[in-house]
């Protein structure tokens, strides 16, 4: 007997056919539609609270939220329990997965309990080397590396199985996600890597910070001759740089970001360079809607998340497209009055789903 | 003032010596006659499948493997993991690698082509997709690596492929029987 007993209408709507999870990424997905979505900056805290606020923040621009995984090597509030927290609330998180931190027992873990929280969406990567962070005498784990996780989780969702062979009697029903990036070496292996990741099991894939155009579209053409864009959606990454020397900064310190001279002398040369960066990526994000066989966009934000609203909105790339908001429960106001009213009037409290259907009436 | 390029905290944990990967580098420019080679080891090593049951695969195991990291470490720096990949990752050992990666690059590829953690180290799958282009089987590249079995470690790649291949020789003779 379970604890809470459930009614046969009470259960989890099965996804609609085709897909192969319930969330609403994967729906605007495949309804054709361009998706947006964004990084929320962890919090070095154990209030919920700033989860939250800094959740709100994307509220009706995105429709899914990447929470990180230690990004960088540093330690921030766990992936895990930030999507515990967004899913909460009713966003649509996007639980980032590095093979850095955990071993194939504690990822496997972490994917059923993260989908008995309602995480629909995961996103699988390598994750940067312990040397990066702020703790470099952490011993690096990477039992799996991106590719081998992707087949993991995709073993689990579709076979129902663990890595091990034992059965789950609930399989975690996930959209799977991968990283991109078009923009390091070896640059004819990069669409090869695509192919692997999508063979692996990935249905979405989000690059890193896009600065080059030329370099982007060039991928994009091996991309689509290798047929790769129908089978997977390509989110491009954009994002907002605060100044010149910020861009220096993030070339000279963070792995992996190719952002070209002409950027850098163009945010130089204006006079209000944060809003000149705003502006780049606005730009990049308009050319990216363009491309042929680009799904989407993940903007990234660091520090810097409160210009996301205005960057998707002032682009133009939702074309009046309005992502899901947390809104006040119209219908479960209505609810708890009339459970309220019932209680007045008849001294006894009552189901709640006959209170629903009640209201319904 | 910011740094010139992005310098990690720490070198890898892995202990390195230039003089180790310049040789590694040697090999996976010959990759293509060190395939040759392998092939024809290979071949060599399942001729020898009665031998190896008559001394017995558990007892071959240790001079085998013995004489296989002697070979491999020179040629490859290999890190014994038994479960060899190198025919399929250019001669250019995954092992190396800082992340231990056995499916292609990370992202964090140097513009050029160093490691990330390293930066003195041209990328192992740089190395890799080079190597493996000249190969006669360049295309093995592409196939997904299932995960590492960490259960293997520091026994020899050689005899496993060798009885596997047995096993699957005998197999294919059972069926047509």
């Amino acid at each position: 007997m379970s604890f809470f007993p459930i009614g046969e209408h009470e259960e989890p709507l099965p996804p609609e056919p085709g897909h192969t999870s319930r969330g609403r990424l994967e729906r605007v997905l495949r309804a054709g539609e361009f998706a947006v979505t964004a990084e929320l900056n962890p919090p070095d805290s154990a209030d919920p609270n700033d989860v939250f606020e800094r959740g709100a923040v994307f509220d009706g621009w995105v429709d899914g939220i990447n929470a990180t995984d230690g990004s960088g090597a540093n330690c921030h509030m766990s992936s895990v329990g930030i999507c515990a927290l967004l899913t909460r609330v009713g966003y649509s998180p996007i639980m980032q997965i590095s093979c850095r931190d955990h071993n194939r027992i504690a990822i496997q873990g972490n994917v059923l309990g993260a989908a008995a929280m309602g995480v629909n969406n995961i996103l699988c990567l390598t994750g940067d080397g312990v040397q990066a962070g702020d703790q470099p005498g952490a011993k690096p784990v990477f039992d799996l590396d991106c590719m081998s996780l992707l087949r993991t989780i995709r073993q689990m969702r579709d076979e129902g199985k663990l890595l091990s062979g034992r059965k789950l009697t609930s399989a975690p029903q996930v959209f799977l996600g991968a990283a991109i990036n078009p923009f390091a070496p070896p640059y004819d292996f990069r669409p090869h890597r695509l192919a692997k990741k999508i063979e692996a099991g990935a249905q979405f894939v989000q690059s890193q910070y896009c600065f080059d155009i030329p370099m982007m579209e060039n991928y994009m053409n091996s991309v689509r001759d290798m047929g790769l864009d129908e089978n997977c959606f390509i989110l491009a990454g954009v994002g907002p740089l605060a100044s010149a020397r910020a861009a220096k900064w993030i070339r000279s310190n963070v792995p992996g970001i190719h952002i070209p001279d002409s950027i850098i002398e163009r945010l130089e040369g204006a006079e209000d360079q944060k809003l000149e960066g705003k502006k780049i990526a606005i730009e990049i994000l308009q050319q990216v809607r363009e491309m042929k066989g680009v799904s989407g966009a993940h903007v990234m934000a660091y520090r810097q998340e409160e210009l996301v609203a205005d960057i998707v909105h002032e682009s133009g790339v939702l074309k009046g497209r309005k992502p899901w908001t947390r809104e006040a429960n119209p219908d479960f106001e209505a609810v708890s009055e009339a459970m309220e009213i019932t209680k007045e009037q008849m001294g006894e409290e009552i189901e709640p789903s006959a209170a629903v259907a009640a209201v319904s009436d | 003032m910011p740094k010139a390029a992005y310098q990690p905290a720490k070198f890898s944990p892995i202990a390195r010596r230039r003089s180790l990967y310049t040789v590694r580098l040697w090999s996976v420019r010959h990759a293509k006659s060190l395939e040759m080679v392998y092939t024809a080891l290979s071949a060599v090593f399942l001729k020898l499948h009665p031998f190896w049951e008559f001394v017995g695969y558990k007892r071959a195991e240790k001079p085998v493997m013995i004489a296989e990291k002697i070979v491999k470490s020179f040629l490859f720096d290999c890190r014994m993991c038994g479960q060899c990949a190198l025919s399929d990752t250019g001669m250019s050992c995954p092992m190396n690698c800082p992340k231990s990666l056995r499916n292609g690059p990370c992202g964090g590829v140097r513009p050029n082509g160093n490691c990330e953690v390293e930066p003195d180290m041209p990328c192992v799958w740089v190395e890799a997709w080079e190597g493996s282009q000249t190969m006669k089987s360049s295309e093995n590249i592409l196939r997904v690596q299932p995960p590492v079995d960490h259960s293997l470690k520091g026994t020899s790649s050689w005899l496993r492929v060798t009885s596997d291949e047995a096993a699957k020789n005998s197999a294919a003779v059972g069926e047509i029987k």
